[in-house]
């Protein structure tokens, strides 16, 4: 019996260790706090809601992982998210076959990936730089084929993706639940995984160990614009159109998940997990300060000071 | 600029199990050239950097023009007029002269906070007219040759006043007519009675321009020579010393007469120029050579970490295009790199992880999925077979002592079962029992078939183990030695002077 009780002590204790539990324990207070405040937080409508644009949150950061933890990052994703859409719904007016139109439009946001990846890794331009320049080229290239206007008549049959729900939960949370669990496998079952870790922890060492280190980095921003695409589509089918400013802000949404789910920017470091509870702490601080009535102008500068936050703790738990 | 005396007396440091310096002591009088010599890790760096502040000495004692000084940071050597130029010179390239020469101590109009250009250029124009040289100040540094950018670091050390120079290996990178630039500017000093201490491995130019020689060996000063009536050989042999210890046991070679690699005519960058050798199976081959003499990037040619510009790489008779470090693996040649935590350790890692970094290629499925009963089995293996002390394989190896971290690096090149095994300085920093640990390895790596290519500045560990030694010397194969015709003497005279026994006679 005591023994059982050690042995339950000692699992307890090793979660408590986890570095997640820190941000998931913080998760928690914030929601205390918005639910004491705003009653309504924990309502199912309300809880529907969040958790589906959450979920739309949650896929995109967990590409933008990948890149980070090798010590890259992606500012293309947001616009990547936007081509993506206007070229499935561009498609789909011109009555290509809904689901064609959305391969169609996978494969076009893929395209940035590989752009990005083959600069990054093969002709050695630093990331930032690199995505800085697909972003406006992405976003360039919506306002050239939409003209800023919205494309509209999306066919009801794909609506689902995003309105839709399968035993109560929305379909977007289904589909970042399926993304989650294969990038956790990706990472800590695979070997691709390894090396991506290995290559964020030291990148010479990893290169000495007979490791294509630029292959690897060239497909995780291949993944990076995969998950952002996914996205970008699911929003046209939320919205039934295709926005020419869809994703715009979306790159610092998603790397502010990341680092507040305890992912290092200079790579080697941080989970899947993590991932989306700093997804969850964005999506759900955004929410809960919309229903505390709290101004617009505030929401911005107190999000932008909970990733300062984050970022100031890690720091210290590292030191 | 006043002409001061410098003593050094009974300089002791040691770091963390490394005596680096003994009861050292060194003198330098005014307007006088004083050679620092020694073989890699004889303490001649330690010593320089205790003398300008860098390390604060264990006990010992430094006296600059009568007085006792203690610096704690170059800035108070440099402003007490200690200036120290470095082998990698220390300048901002995408600066121009003046700005570099000013850097940090630049010169301001009086009560304002503007520069005062025309001071600058003034003083600028000063000094290197005192030098006799000039020097095309309306470019970035970047595009002046390295012996120009040399004369700035000079100028910039004589700008704060210095009357003693430290000059590190400054003729590496120079050419013949530099060096003899460079020379007319040192004996300009002198003349003037600023001291001047020269660190450097070729014994021609230390026999041309200094008054005396200090020779340091494993931290301890060996003594000196007064440069006019001593000679080369001298100079050798007490750099070397006599005693050759009988620490060392003799290995019985099993080396065969097949040869399993050879690289021919091997060229590439940074100056690695036409290396030719072999190598047997089950040999070991030692390359020796000073630091800079092209060993590692010799090895970074093999395995494909640079690109070679001209030769032949040949694997059992076949040549062979290895592009990558990938490819290298995959015909079974590893590499060790020197620099343990720079390139070979993952530090956020496991030992797990680490060891078997290498060889996921025999783990994964289809699918990518790493077999993890597989992976632990040879992890365990492996600790066990190198005797690797840890309490857990899932540790972080940074976890480990130095020298369990590189029996974990060489049992994940041992994991990929290599036919040729380059070892660079696998015995850096670790303590002599896993030192003589790693020694046995090696030899029963080699008696097991495995040919070995063993990289190392430590002569008595090169002359335990090799079959055959190549010397190298500038980028080039200078000589290649037999075990038996292998001493510390033919060793350094080739190292140094080219060949193995061709040193001057004559002072």
């Amino acid at each position: 019996m005591a023994k059982k009780q050690a042995r339950g002590w000692s699992v307890v204790s090793a979660i408590v260790k986890q570095r997640e539990s820190a941000i998931f324990l913080a998760l928690l207070i914030m929601m205390a706090i918005i639910q004491v405040m705003a009653p309504n937080f924990l309502s199912g409508s309300n809880i529907y809601l969040v958790s589906r644009q959450i979920a739309l949150v949650a896929i995109v950061a967990i590409g933008e992982f990948f890149v980070i933890l090798t010590g890259g990052i992606d500012l293309s994703v947001g616009a990547t998210m936007g081509l993506a859409g206007v070229a499935s719904a561009g498609a789909m007016a011109a009555g290509l076959n809904p689901w064609l139109a959305i391969l169609f439009g996978m494969v076009v946001g893929v395209l940035i990936g590989v752009f990005n990846g083959w600069l990054v890794s093969y002709v050695l331009i630093p990331p930032f730089i690199v995505t800085l320049g697909s972003q406006e080229i992405a976003r360039g290239t919506i306002l050239i084929y939409t003209k800023g206007w919205p494309i509209t008549n999306i066919p009801k049959s794909i609506l689902f993706i995003a309105q839709g729900d399968f035993l109560h939960i929305p379909v977007p949370v289904w589909i970042m639940l399926v993304v989650a669990v294969i990038a956790q496998v990706v990472l800590t079952k695979t070997s691709f995984g390894r090396r991506v870790y290995a290559i964020g922890g030291n990148e010479t060492a990893t290169f000495l160990s007979g490791v294509n280190v630029k292959k690897i980095k060239f497909f995780l921003y291949v993944i990076a614009a995969f998950t952002a695409s996914i996205v970008g589509i699911i929003l046209v089918a939320r919205f039934e159109s295709a926005q020419a400013d869809a994703g715009t802000g979306w790159e610092m949404q998603t790397i502010a998940s990341a680092v507040i789910g305890g992912t290092s920017l200079a790579g080697g470091s941080g989970s899947v997990l993590g991932c989306l509870i700093g997804a969850c702490i964005i999506g759900i601080l955004a929410n809960g300060l919309v229903l505390m009535r709290v101004s617009s102008y505030w929401q911005t500068a107190i999000i932008g000071a909970v990733i300062v936050l984050a970022a100031v703790l890690d720091h210290f738990r590292k030191t | 600029m006043e002409n001061k005396t410098l003593v050094m007396k009974g300089i002791t440091k040691s770091f963390p199990g490394v005596l680096a310096l003994h009861d050292v002591d060194l003198e330098v009088r005014p307007g006088e050239v004083v050679g620092l010599m020694g073989e890699n890790g004889a303490g001649k760096s330690t010593l320089m950097k205790i003398l300008t502040g860098v390390y604060q000495p264990d006990s010992g004692t430094i006296t600059w023009g009568g007085k006792q000084v203690s610096f704690t940071t170059t800035r108070q050597a440099q402003a007490a007029g200690i200036s120290i130029i470095f082998q990698e010179l220390n300048n901002c390239p995408n600066l121009k002269p003046l700005d570099n020469l000013f850097l940090g101590r630049e010169l301001d109009r009086k009560n304002s906070p503007f520069l005062d250009l025309k001071m600058m250029q003034k003083k600028a124009a000063e000094v290197f007219k005192y030098l006799d040289v000039s020097v095309n100040m309306d470019t970035e540094v970047r595009n002046l040759s390295t012996a120009h950018q040399q004369m700035i670091e000079i100028a910039k050390a004589l700008l704060t006043n210095a009357s003693l120079l430290i000059m590190d290996e400054p003729t590496s990178s120079l050419s013949d007519r530099e060096v003899t630039k460079l020379f007319g500017v040192i004996a300009e000093l002198k003349s003037k009675g600023i001291s001047v201490i020269f660190i450097s491995h070729k014994l021609d130019e230390v026999f041309e321009i200094t008054d005396r020689i200090i020779v340091l060996r494993d931290g301890e000063n060996m003594g000196e020579l007064v440069t006019k009536d001593s000679t080369q050989k001298q100079l050798i042999t007490k750099m070397v010393g006599r005693e050759i210890s009988n620490f060392y046991t003799e290995r019985a070679s099993k080396a065969t007469d097949e040869v399993v690699f050879e690289v021919k005519n091997l060229s590439g960058p940074p100056y690695i120029e036409d290396v030719s050798f072999s190598v047997h199976k089950g040999e070991i081959v030692g390359l020796a050579g000073l630091i800079g003499a092209g060993r590692t990037e010799t090895a970074r040619l093999i395995i494909g970490a640079a690109k070679k510009t001209k030769g032949k790489i040949l694997l059992d008779g076949k040549p062979v295009e290895i592009r990558s470090p990938e490819e290298a693996v995959a015909r079974g040649i590893a590499y060790l790199p020197e620099d343990r935590k720079v390139q070979s350790l993952i530090l956020n890692m496991t030992v797990r992880e680490n060891l078997t970094m290498s060889i996921h290629k025999v783990l994964t499925n289809w699918l990518g999925i790493i077999n993890r009963t597989q992976e632990r089995g040879i992890t365990d293996k492996y600790i066990k077979s190198l005797d690797i002390k840890l309490t857990n394989r899932e540790q972080a190896i940074s976890s480990l002592s130095g020298g369990n971290q590189q029996k974990v690096v060489i049992a994940k090149w041992l994991a990929t079962v290599p036919r040729l095994l380059i070892l660079d300085e696998p015995t850096r920093g670790i303590d002599i029992h896993a030192k003589s640990e790693v020694h046995r390895i090696i030899a029963e790596l080699a008696d097991s078939g495995v040919s070995i290519i063993f990289i190392s500045s430590e002569l008595p560990e090169i002359l335990e183990l090799s079959d055959r030694v190549v010397v190298m010397r500038e980028g080039k194969v200078c000589t290649i030695l037999d075990h038996k015709d292998a001493t510390q003497e033919t060793i350094m005279n080739a190292a140094f002077s080219g060949s193995a026994n061709d040193v001057k006679e004559t002072a």
